[in-house]
């Protein structure tokens, strides 16, 4: 059991380590130099020298490698070119709004579609089934970001449930704040349900044919019990490593929705960064991300274990 | 009498054309007594068991007839009504022990399970209650395999679990569908040993199923023989044995292996 | 092979018509899809302009029509590009195994850690915006999860007879990948592919969204959305029109995917 927790947290030490390969060898191949968007075209190239061994870039590329990741370990990640600010400050009021849509919208999909992929196995075959996955279905095929002008235009325009546009800051009213967050998550949560619920309606299905469920039935539980107590969590197995796998969606979907609310967060900063070329404060976005990702694929596979005992100690 | 069954019928419907599979089934069992169905697979035996457990999908088969329990029709209950029989007056234990037990539950909280839905009793009392039936099943250290999950026992081990869960709640029947077909030969006979003792020390009734003549004959005194939904024979198991009236029931008796393939593994887990 | 499903023939409907839509805004537009007209700004649907106009006075139709055309056409070429090479690759690595294998699984599992569309973002950045940059950084990225699913199929068969059997006649590895194994993973592949034109569709229609996808002066959906954002409340039809597109042909296509699952069972 110990054994084979250090050789998990193992492996998430060097996959995180790969990420951050990754990403700074993407960013070195770039054409063209960073100095040319700071200085201009017009600098000497004597301005040109002093900043290239400013910035480090004339050290050897695994030198530079080095420099950049204990930087960014110890939270130095990188000034902007952009904002000539260091990144970090830069990023840490970003991170919160993106978080919280990101966190938000996994707890929604959890109350959306467990219920009712419950249900629609429950009573699978019926009418109300039968409506569930006609909705499944188109609900997969709207993509994110017009998920959320669908709830703009339906909540906020015409229902006028909350002020589009209208992002307040968790520091003027955490109440409000997560009032408004609502929106944005359930625009990321909603796609990403119907997929969880035709999930889990088939897992539920094809575990109902177990043996042990009959044992269940035979000892006089209520279907309602047969289903939470016994089913659903044989059924859940599949269904949480399908969770994790989308929580690197779930990141991607906020900051796509995030411009649709006028969320000033992670993504707003990524396309502006993007657009002004600002390459330090992508390359950390995009780590941070991945380490995020990485993470949570790792905390999924630790709830897998929990819940299936037969994985223990394995 | 504690059980009488009167002209059983099934019909399978989710097949083509509608199937019967049981016809004009009658036979009763005393108080006590060990009473064995015998017959190939397709015989209806089985159907009958889980009929009278109300098993049976009713979208897809149509039950008739009567099965008289203690003075209630247990075939003209509504589901909910049936339940309040189902793991409390009577038990089943299933053919596969590998597959009958869910997984993602510990032994004792499986054990215990018909306690908690049909009686009040105490976390405490439940466990008790627990640990006296996996005794009563001859399970070894029933306080160590409380905690464990199924997949950490082998099958021998598991088709006891499946007992003493049906025993956990005192039933009067138990239905015991081939529960010993899925295991080796010498697991076999300790596990026919143990439910003829828990027959003769609790007085609990058992129904019997088996497609092994041999297996009954060591268990049962009476032995009801089918084929294609029908009784064809019945009487002392001895007798039947030894001299058979029936050509089927000849069939059966020669067709017996004499050492069974060992199917499923009774040493694998971990 | 019972009857053809529901999911097939409402798919099948569904895809043939929005193709047929797609083609013929290739050759034939009733407006010009960038012709200005200040007269029709944001005039509601009419006989004239039956999707109604945008903030500039141009034909919704027209344009949906021509940004269908190029979200179909990258679409296609992503997945093409991230079909062949992770074709060759998964096979490759399902059929020989060993160290080249867990080398290069592990390179698929830190790319996929990255959510696609995120890393399409990047690929943008450094390469700049442009039709062929989002193909080419797409098409990239679709590779590892088609390496998958090819890598999990030919390991499933590289053990059955058939398999054996070649191998013991002396028939050539690449023939046995080829021609006695590759036929039989069509029914995965083709239901990889369907989620995989999907993706790509919902990728691009997501960078042209946020303003890093084509160049601007081809047509397109997601900056078609971009735009109607600002005039939801009085002329959502500039938004309902080119989402109707793209959710059209999403779930045309998923529904085919669902066809294929339904048929492996």
């Amino acid at each position: 059991m110990i054994k084979t927790g250090i050789r998990r947290l193992l492996l998430l030490a060097v996959t995180l380590l790969l990420v951050t390969v990754l990403a700074f060898v993407a960013f070195s191949i770039i054409p063209g130099d960073p100095t040319d968007s700071i200085l201009g075209m017009n600098a000497t190239e004597e301005q040109i020298a002093v900043l290239r061994s400013q910035l480090g870039l004339d050290l050897p590329l695994w030198q530079r490698y080095w420099n950049w990741l204990s930087g960014f370990l110890t939270g130095d990640l990188g000034t902007s070119y952009n904002f000539d600010m260091p990144v970090a400050t830069l990023l840490s009021s970003r991170i919160v709004p993106t978080l919280t849509l990101a966190g938000m919208s996994f707890v929604l999909i959890l109350v959306i579609s467990v219920p009712l992929g419950v249900l629609s196995a429950r009573y699978a075959g019926g009418r109300l089934d039968k409506a569930l996955t006609v909705l499944t279905h188109l609900n997969m095929s709207v993509p994110g970001f017009v998920m959320g002008i669908a709830v703009v235009y339906l909540f906020g325009l015409v229902l006028k449930w909350f002020r589009p546009g209208g992002y307040v800051s968790p520091e003027e009213g955490l109440g409000a704040y997560l009032r408004f967050m609502l929106f944005p998550s359930l625009a990321v949560a909603l796609p990403k349900s119907a997929m969880t619920v035709k999930m889990l309606r088939s897992s539920i299905l094809s575990e109902l044919h177990a043996d042990y469920v009959r044992t269940a039935r035979a000892k006089g539980n209520p279907p309602g019990a047969t289903l939470w107590r016994h089913v659903l969590r044989n059924a859940m197995l599949p269904v949480v490593t399908f969770l994790a796998t989308i929580m690197a969606e779930l990141l991607a979907g906020s900051i796509v929705v995030e411009q649709v609310f006028s969320i000033p967060g992670l993504g707003q900063m990524l396309v502006s960064s993007i657009g002004n070329r600002d390459y330090p404060v992508v390359q950390a976005i995009i780590v941070l991300v991945g380490f995020a990702v990485v993470v949570c694929n790792f905390l999924a596979d630790s709830v897998y274990h929990l819940l299936d005992p037969r994985l223990k100690g394995r | 009498m504690l059980l009488n069954v009167e002209d059983l019928s099934v019909v399978f419907h989710d097949v083509q054309t509608p199937l019967p599979a049981v016809k004009d089934v009658s036979f009763c069992l005393e108080d006590g007594e060990i009473l064995g169905i015998v017959g190939e697979s397709g015989s209806g035996k089985s159907t009958v068991a889980h009929a009278i457990m109300g098993l049976l999908d009713p979208g897809s088969s149509q039950v008739t007839g009567r099965a008289i329990f203690g003075g209630t029709d247990l075939l003209a209950l509504t589901p909910e009504a049936l339940r309040r029989y189902q793991g409390k007056e009577i038990s089943i234990i299933f053919q596969d022990p590998m597959t009958s037990l869910n997984p993602t539950m510990t032994v004792g909280a499986q054990v215990e399970e018909t306690l908690r839905i049909h009686t009040g009793m105490s976390r405490a009392e439940r466990k008790r209650r627990a640990l006296e039936a996996m005794t009563l099943a001859e399970l070894d250290e029933p306080e160590r395999l409380y905690r464990c999950y199924p997949h950490q026992l082998s099958g021998g081990m598991r088709q006891r679990v499946m007992i003493a869960s049906a025993l956990a709640s005192r039933p009067r029947l138990l239905i015991a569908d081939e529960p010993t077909t899925a295991l080796d030969v010498t697991i076999q006979a300790e596990l026919l040993r143990t439910l003829g003792e828990i027959n003769r020390r609790e007085g609990v009734s058992i129904l019997f199923i088996s497609h092994d003549l041999g297996v009954i004959r060591r268990l049962c005194r009476r032995v009801i023989v089918m084929q294609g939904g029908q009784i064809v024979e019945q009487g002392d198991a001895e007798a039947v044995f030894t001299h058979p009236q029936e050509d089927y029931t000849r069939q059966i008796i020669a067709s017996r292996p004499t050492r069974r393939k060992r199917r499923g593994g009774n040493a694998d887990g971990g | 092979m019972k009857k053809r499903s529901w999911y097939f023939t409402c798919g099948m409907g569904l895809t043939a018509f929005m193709l047929l839509y797609i083609v013929v805004g290739f050759f034939w537009t009733p407006c010009d899809p960038t012709a200005l007209s200040s007269a029709d700004k944001l005039a509601a649907p009419s006989a004239a302009h039956i999707f109604g106009c945008d903030h500039l006075g141009r034909d919704v139709f027209s344009r949906t029509l021509a940004g269908a055309g190029t979200t179909l056409v990258i679409a296609l070429a992503v997945v093409a590009v991230g079909f062949v090479f992770g074709l060759i690759i998964g096979a490759l690595c399902g059929y020989y195994g060993g160290v080249l294998d867990s080398v290069v699984m592990r390179l698929c599992d830190a790319i996929t850690a990255f959510p696609s569309i995120l890393l399409a973002m990047v690929v943008i950045a450094i390469t700049g915006a442009g039709t062929y940059n989002v193909i080419a950084a797409l098409g990239v990225l679709f590779i590892p999860s088609f390496a998958r699913l090819t890598r999990g199929e030919f390991i499933k068969y590289r053990e059955r007879d058939f398999v054996k059997a070649a191998k013991l006649a002396h028939v050539s590895d690449l023939r046995i990948l080829f021609v006695h194994i590759l036929p039989n993973t069509w029914p995965v592949l083709l239901s990889g592919l369907t989620i995989g034109f999907n993706n790509a569709v919902l990728s691009e229609a997501s960078m042209s969204f946020l303003g890093i996808g084509v160049g601007p002066s081809e047509a397109s959906l997601g900056r078609m959305l971009s735009e109607g954002q600002s005039v939801l409340l009085s002329a959502p039809w500039c938004t309902f029109f080119p989402a109707l597109v793209i959710i059209l042909l999403v779930l045309g296509v998923g529904l085919l995917g669902e066809a294929a699952r339904e048929r492996i069972g």
